[in-house]
């Protein structure tokens, strides 16, 4: 028995990389809830944004690291993420003025937007493809632990050690900080509450003088920029491949339906459910239970019940029961 | 809507289908507005002829209404009452016939242009935003202007004082007639020359019917025009200034809200005896 390695362990193995994890999804679910409360379509692009927004930081990053320039112990990638989220952003709008305002125009069915960001979701994967590939970058620097498991162990004498990267830390402080604005702006701000009132009661938006296409622009630059933050730390605290940003896109959704679509602070629920239930289910449990139990009872299995191969089934299952059970979500989603 | 449709999707995963947009402007994009003339009712639409697109719903309909009064449309349903307030607001095509406020032809421009000319608009339905405060639907009926709009939030509680004690729940929770004091305050909001109403009281008690009359009636003394669709047409004529009864998108009667009232065929087709 060993509580205090085995509260070590679960901490370094689970509830660290699990909240790390959990600020991404959320982050990635916030911008696609957004889009769904506003412009009323799921927007399939929002992942293969992601890795084309975080292309961008990357690129910039090299840049800046090839100029010399760099950010002290914390990653140059986020002195780069500021260019990204622009860049990032202007190509939102520009694909909004090319596809989905003919659309807007022509009043269609929201169903046709959701096939259209799934054309817009091709282009955006080639465009990365073409520009820096589908392999694997790196693009972190700057200091790689807060803590590290091996300080951990000589400052506490445990047997078992403790890391905390610097990537985890910061998508952790990013996402308090990014979501703590985002609500101060939907909540505080004429633009913000313009964009709840539209999201609200579109046609009353517009008796009352609220510029629908301004509510949309002002919307996809929000979308940008958390999209490229939600990329830029996931490459950080993974890595950046293009495929998994797209794979992405399932446990973002999951997310965002679990806590109910249209509903921000839903997006952030769900963002760490997902995150929480596919670390858990897919972490072998052997070391902690070995702490925990007597000697002669310590399991001879991992006693994982999933593969990690297999986590974006966690998603798919938690989906499917939320659609089942409880289709709008905690939080009953379907307004801003 | 277009010629694309949803073909029975209803997956509200996938897009988001509730409460979809409805008005359709007559003119997306405004078209000028030239002086014609002072001299006439402050606001006027003078023998509009049109529809949806189909087939005519108006026919040579003629309301106006002057500052400071109260005009009210009435007549049976499908008169095209509605139809007649959404012709004057810019959201149905008038191919003949003209609108005019304050001298000015404003036929061509689209709703939100005649919203900053000094047009407030309370549709029948759907006309709060639910999950904002009292507070914060006051504030985006005034989003047009820049200036300071405490002065007019006060007025509007003053009017309405019961918003006042509940200036910070969510207008969705709020009773029906509360909704609709809600809903008339978003419009008072942008300091307005002329209220249109379309059916203020529908489906309200009628103690709080009456409650609402008095009100418009405190709005109509300050100066602004109100021009308004009922269903409860007795109550209604007998505030009104002006009567109008359409029948089939056509002018039957026009006349004060009195000699409306007194006229026994008016009386006896349309007010029940």
């Amino acid at each position: 028995m060993d509580f205090l390695n085995a509260l070590v362990a679960l901490l370094n193995f689970v509830i660290i990389p699990a909240t790390a994890y959990g600020s991404q999804l959320a982050l990635g679910a916030l911008g696609v809830t957004l889009i769904y409360g506003i412009l009323r379509f799921s927007n399939f692009a929002h992942g293969d944004g992601m890795a084309l927004g975080t292309m961008f930081v990357i690129l910039t990053t090299w840049g800046l690291q090839a100029a010399g320039i760099s950010f002290g112990p914390l990653p140059t990638a986020l002195l780069a993420l500021p260019i990204g989220i622009a860049l990032t952003a202007l190509l939102f709008i520009a694909t909004d003025r090319a596809v989905y305002r003919f659309y807007r125009r022509q009043k269609a069915a929201p169903v046709i937007f959701v096939i259209a960001s799934l054309g817009v979701m091709f282009v955006y994967n080639a465009l990365t493809r073409f520009i820096i590939g589908p392999d694997d970058q790196r693009f972190a620097d700057g200091e790689r632990f807060i803590i590290s498991a091996r300080d951990f162990r000589e400052a506490t004498g445990l047997a078992e050690g403790l890391a905390f990267r610097t990537s985890q830390g910061i998508t952790i402080v990013t996402a308090i900080i990014v979501v703590a604005a985002l609500f101060w702006f939907l909540n505080k701000t004429r633009t913000g509450k313009s964009m709840r009132a539209f999201s609200d009661n579109e046609d009353l938006a517009l008796l009352s003088g609220i510029n629908p296409e301004r509510v949309v622009m002002v919307t996809w630059i929000i979308v940008a920029a958390l999209a490229v933050t939600a990329g830029t730390l996931y490459g950080l605290d993974k890595s950046y491949r293009p495929f998994t940003y797209f794979q992405l896109l399932l446990p973002i959704f999951a997310s965002a339906i679990v806590g109910g679509l249209g509903n921000p602070l839903g997006a952030i629920a769900g963002g760490f459910i997902i995150a929480y239930s596919e670390v858990m289910v897919t972490y072998a449990w052997k070391k902690i239970v070995t702490y925990l139990v007597p000697e002669t009872m310590a399991p001879e299995g991992l006693v994982q019940l999933l593969g990690t191969e297999y986590k974006f089934a966690v998603s798919f299952v938690i989906l499917i029961i939320v659609l089942l059970v409880r289709p709008t979500g905690i939080f009953r989603g379907k307004a801003v | 809507m277009s010629d694309y449709s949803d073909r029975g999707n209803k997956d509200a995963s996938i897009t988001r289908t509730d409460n979809m947009p409805t008005l359709t402007p007559a003119h997306p994009e405004s078209g000028p507005s030239h002086y014609v003339g002072s001299g006439g009712p402050f606001l006027i639409g003078d023998g509009m002829t049109g529809g949806y697109g189909g087939a005519d719903i108006l026919h040579d309909c003629t309301i106006s209404v002057d500052k400071g009064e109260i005009a009210v449309i009435v007549g049976p349903n499908g008169a095209g009452k509605s139809t007649a307030m959404k012709a004057v607001f810019g959201m149905l095509n008038i191919h003949t016939g003209s609108v005019r406020l304050n001298g000015e032809d404003i036929t061509a421009l689209s709703p939100q242009a005649r919203v900053n000319k000094g047009m407030g608009f309370v549709p029948q339905t759907n006309n709060i935003f639910t999950s904002m405060t009292v507070e914060e639907n006051l504030e985006m009926g005034a989003f047009i202007r820049r200036d300071d709009i405490s002065q007019t939030m006060e007025q509007v509680y003053e009017l309405f004082p019961i918003l006042r004690d509940k200036r910070r729940q969510p207008a969705g929770e709020l009773s029906g007639g509360q909704r609709q004091q809600v809903a008339v305050g978003r419009a008072l909001m942008t300091q307005p020359q002329v209220l249109m109403l379309d059916e203020p009281t529908a489906g309200v008690s009628p103690i709080v019917m009456d409650e609402l009359f008095d009100r418009i009636i405190e709005v109509a003394r300050t100066g602004i025009s109100i021009l308004m669709v009922e269903q409860n047409a007795r109550q209604a004529l007998e505030i009104a200034d002006k009567g109008y009864v359409l029948v089939q998108g056509r002018n039957r009667y026009t006349d004060t809200g009195k000699a409306l009232l007194a006229d026994p065929e008016v009386r006896k087709s349309f007010l029940g005896g």
